[in-house]
């Protein structure tokens, strides 16, 4: 981890040995962000079942205080792609990302949601919704089971506490020249047009050996 | 007793407290959220319909007239069995003048009935 103005670390700990606790108001901030996320409730194939196994009391996602499932996007901070997301569908999936308030985190949960899965020849199949929104945490499984749900959930937790507010690493809605939305797919003859998104879209390029 | 506060005193302190303890966390969020959190309106954000869909159309849509038969049809048979049972289950107790208001009840349903079976709305069309 970089080091972060303000405060010396090593004063910080020598103070927390003495029963002292410091910290910023960045790391205050982050702290109650990463403890209250709010997903929103929306399943999109049987990815969604395990997703509700784990909200419910086995697995208690309310562990993590991220069990307040919103019914509408303005109230949710954290989008879970749960399932396989048809080019029917992906309009709508970037639409209800758009509506979403900043600072919002998407979590790409399945092989669907991160490639297309089983599906990926399928003419009908978007190859993974990072094409139009960017993705932090991408959980492969068909489906995976809630304990992989709760392990992207505790990665998005740490890449939150770790995220300045200020500085060139500050999260997308604190650049003023950054977009407020997404650009939002449609119906083309043959495909969603663009079929993706260049400016979250970076697919790794072949390199052949000569 | 110049010197002595006024003994209402304690009470208007009490209330700025209270004032304060409600409106300096708001105030502290306001401007925590104008550092940190700049609003950024677009087309998709400030839609009003927000289950992914776009709305299509105008929201002042004509209701039919007609749809009045139904809810006439509906209190015929609907409404007038929620009468009818509590008046067959204490039907031997009743007294004359009760039997009576609720035999005009009945025709008076009844009334409505043959009427809407002469406007034909029986008829499945």
């Amino acid at each position: 981890m970089e080091m972060r103005p303000g405060m010396d670390e090593g004063l910080r700990s020598e103070l927390s040995k003495q029963g002292i606790f410091t910290t910023t108001l960045e790391d205050l901030y982050n702290w109650g962000r990463k403890n209250s996320l709010w997903p929103l409730g929306f399943g999109l194939a049987c990815c969604a079942i395990e997703m509700i196994a784990t909200s419910m009391a086995r697995y208690d996602l309310a562990r993590f205080g991220a069990e307040v499932f919103r019914p509408s996007p303005r109230q949710a901070d954290l989008m879970i792609v749960a399932g396989t997301v048809t080019k029917k569908m992906a309009p709508q999936v970037v639409r209800l990302y758009n509506q979403m308030p900043e600072p919002k985190y998407v979590i790409a949960m399945g092989a669907c949601a991160i490639s297309g899965g089983p599906f990926k020849q399928g003419y009908n199949v978007l190859k993974g919704i990072d094409r139009y929104i960017p993705v932090d945490v991408h959980i492969p499984g068909c489906p995976p089971r809630p304990e992989a749900l709760l392990h992207a959930l505790m990665t998005l937790q740490s890449k939150i506490e770790g995220q300045a507010l200020t500085g060139k690493d500050r999260p997308r809605h604190l650049v003023a020249e950054a977009p407020a939305e997404y650009p939002v797919p449609e119906q083309g003859e043959h495909d969603l047009v663009p079929a993706s998104n260049p400016q979250v879209w970076h697919p790794p390029s072949v390199k052949r050996q000569a | 007793m110049p010197n002595e506060p006024h003994p209402y005193l304690f009470i208007v302190l009490l209330m700025l407290g209270a004032a304060g303890f409600a409106l300096v966390p708001l105030a502290l969020a306001w401007v925590w959220a104008r550092a940190f959190s700049p609003p950024k309106p677009g087309k998709n954000k400030q839609a009003i319909y927000e289950c992914g869909l776009e709305s299509k159309g105008d929201a002042w849509v004509k209701f039919g007239s007609e749809y009045y038969l139904y809810a006439i049809v509906f209190l015929i048979f609907d409404v007038e069995t929620v009468f009818l049972l509590p008046f067959a289950v204490s039907f031997s107790g009743l007294s004359a003048g009760a039997f009576v208001a609720m035999i005009v009840f009945l025709l008076l349903l009844t009334e409505g009935l043959v009427w809407a079976w002469g406007k034909g709305v029986l008829t499945w069309r």
